[in-house]
């Protein structure tokens, strides 16, 4: 982690003001930081120009893996490794094999996916998180601003996020 | 700015803000326990001991302390299995299918409603587990592991074994869906620690959130995994007691040999798990005070679902009498006919008057509405579903092909203690999960509360 930032913390109290504020905030040229809200708030990906998320994808590639590991596996242990005659039936047949490949696709997708999830958002149990506000995860929405990021000065960016709507303005250093 | 709908009742009453839901759900993981928690606690603590000697001394001496015999092999072990799976299966269906139709309602009610799905599914999974007899080699006998013997393999054509795999898959997606969501509602206890100084509980809630910011990219992407994970458990709820049902529907015993199982058991799945949840949160709300949370409005949507789901099972056990008839096979229309008229007739009829007439009382909006009819009901139809279970398994073993096998069975105190053993499990866990945990989802009543919260009078 990066240390001796200095951050403008923006205080909003409600989501609607939060959307138009970064909005008119990023007109004005200034990068923001990050938007911390204690619910997700709808559009506020959009307005602050990230990327769609990826891990649908990540998660696909995680099912695809489960569904030729699941068919593989049991197609080498019942055909090929030991094949068993149960009741005359074919020693590899597709329509049995299903619902353990369905079973196990899901797993894998649904577990890869969160670890992913987990992983690229640098969540752990053993880390404190930088916190800009504790009350941003009870009733409201917080801009941190970083202040090395933005050519302008920290009156300015208080100007800016105060004109914006936002309730308090602090500061915050880490 | 608030906009109640005109048409549609609050979801939220009593004009709370977003302050009031963080304080009002934290309340009680911040508290002390009341004497009622300690109360319920202590029943189902004792029961719990119960259960373990009787699970113990089962284990030492072997099944036979069961009341199983040759001609009927399964009872109340996969009685018990099928239903505990069943009950499970409403949590998932309020959390993941009623999210993809974007239903606002499941929000003050998935928390809770999942939690019962994963205790539920742990007792259900105990009955395979017992029932193998010797179930420290179970992993060896379940799961492909390379053995001694070969590797002989196990048989990916058997539906008990597509069972071991839909179940724990459906047992741990389940437990990663819950915990996605607790997620974000530890990190609001976490920073209502941190307010209030106090630093053990501010790290254990913040290990329990994996340091939670709720930033807008981790909120997009974990709202991304949330909606894939519905989209996942979907069909992953309608597999698992389609698989289950197929352990019976693969046989040719009469009486479970019928295409109309997996369909019929999902049905009835959701009902006995609408009537759980039904059970549970009214407990809940009154005893933490969550009036404001879980409305009438929630309690009456949830009656709606049983009764739906109760005509399907009423409509699915005409039809099986329907089939059997008309299909003229004399074993297939002995083994229903003496369902209903041979010894096991008691079963037989408590089932059909609780799982088809009782609910069919919830036409009635009064009955809908009042909450003690609800709860009686509730108890009823989980008692009926219990039944189903029992007469499908039972009534059709107890009756072989050789009339000198004819058999009744009658459970041991084991059986019993068993049974009792889970419902110890599951009510001291339960109660855990509501002392230590949010029990209703923080941030998504949070997110409703402006669109479907009522007025501030």
């Amino acid at each position: 982690m990066d240390s001796n930032k200095n951050f403008v913390v923006g205080i909003y109290e409600d989501e609607d003001v939060l959307l138009h504020a970064v909005e008119q905030i990023r007109d004005k040229g200034v990068h923001i930081h990050e938007v911390y809200s204690p619910f997700p708030v709808h559009g506020l990906e959009d307005a602050l120009g990230y990327r769609r998320t990826r891990l649908p994808i990540a998660s696909f590639m995680f099912g695809i893996t489960g569904t030729i590991l699941a068919l593989f596996t049991q197609t080498w242990m019942l055909g090929y490794d030991w094949p068993m005659d149960i009741g005359g039936k074919d020693f590899a047949s597709l329509p049995p094999f299903i619902p353990v490949t369905f079973e196990f696709t899901v797993l894998l997708s649904a577990f890869g996916m969160v670890i992913t999830f987990l992983i690229v958002s640098d969540m752990k149990p053993y880390k404190w998180p930088r916190q800009f506000d504790v009350r941003s995860t009870d009733d409201k929405h917080v801009m941190a601003v970083d202040l090395a990021a933005n050519k302008l000065s920290k009156d300015d960016l208080s100007r800016i996020l105060k004109d914006s709507g936002a309730s308090e303005v602090n500061e915050k250093n880490f | 700015m608030q906009v109640t709908s005109a048409i549609r009742e609050p979801l939220i009453t009593g004009g709370k803000t977003l302050r009031d839901v963080s304080e009002d759900i934290s309340r009680q993981v911040e508290g002390k326990p009341s004497n009622l928690w300690w109360a319920a606690f202590s029943v189902s603590f004792v029961m719990l001991l119960f259960g373990l000697y009787c699970f113990g001394v089962m284990l030492w001496n072997g099944i036979g302390m069961w009341g199983l015999n040759k001609t009927v092999g399964w009872a109340w072990d996969i009685t018990n299995f099928v239903w505990w799976v069943g009950i499970g299966h409403a949590g998932t269906l309020i959390s993941a299918v009623l999210l993809l139709f974007r239903q606002k309602w499941r929000m003050s009610i998935n928390r809770a409603a999942e939690a019962m799905t994963i205790f539920a599914v742990i007792c259900a999974a105990s009955f395979p587990l017992a029932h193998m007899g010797r179930l420290w080699l179970g992993f060896y006998w379940a799961l492909p592991f390379p053995n001694a013997f070969g590797s002989l393999w196990v048989n990916f054509n058997s539906p008990l074994l597509w069972d071991v795999f839909a179940i724990s898959t459906y047992f741990s997606v389940s437990l990663v869906f819950w915990y996605m969501g607790l997620i974000p509602d530890f990190a609001v206890i976490r920073d209502r620690a941190v307010r209030a100084g106090h630093n053990t509980r501010a790290l254990i809630y913040n290990a329990l959130s994996f340091g939670w910011m709720g930033g807008a990219k981790t909120w997009m992407r974990y709202e991304s995994v949330a909606l894939i994970l519905a989209g996942l458990s979907t069909p992953l709820v309608l597999s698992v007691h389609s698989i289950v049902s197929m352990d019976f529907a693969t046989s040719v015993i009469p009486g479970w040999h019928t295409t109309i199982f997996p369909p019929y058991f999902v049905a009835g799945a959701i009902f006995s798990g609408f009537a759980m949840v039904l059970t549970l949160l009214l407990i809940t709300r009154k005893v933490f005070h969550l009036e404001d949370y879980i409305t009438i409005y929630h309690v009456e949507l949830m009656n709606i679902i049983i009764i739906v789901t109760g005509s399907i099972v009423g409509v699915a056990y005409i039809t099986e009498f329907f089939i059997a008839w008309y299909g003229q096979v004399p074993a297939e229309q002995y083994a229903f006919i003496n369902r209903a008229t041979g010894p096991y007739w008691w079963a037989y009829w408590s089932m059909m008057t609780c799982n088809v007439i009782s609910p069919q009382l919830f036409w009635f909006k009064k009955i809908r509405t009042n909450l003690v009819s609800t709860f009686i009901i509730s108890i009823i139809v989980n008692i009926g579903m219990w039944f189903e279970r029992f007469v499908i398994i039972v009534t059709s073993l107890h009756r072989d092909y050789l009339p000198s096998s004819w058999s009744m069975f009658y459970p041991t105190m084991y059986d019993v203690g068993q049974f009792v053993f889970t419902f110890g499990f599951f009510f001291c866990a339960f109660l855990l999960f509501a002392k230590f945990f949010p029990v209703i989802n923080i941030v998504e009543v949070k997110t409703i509360l402006k669109s479907d919260s009522e007025k501030k009078h």
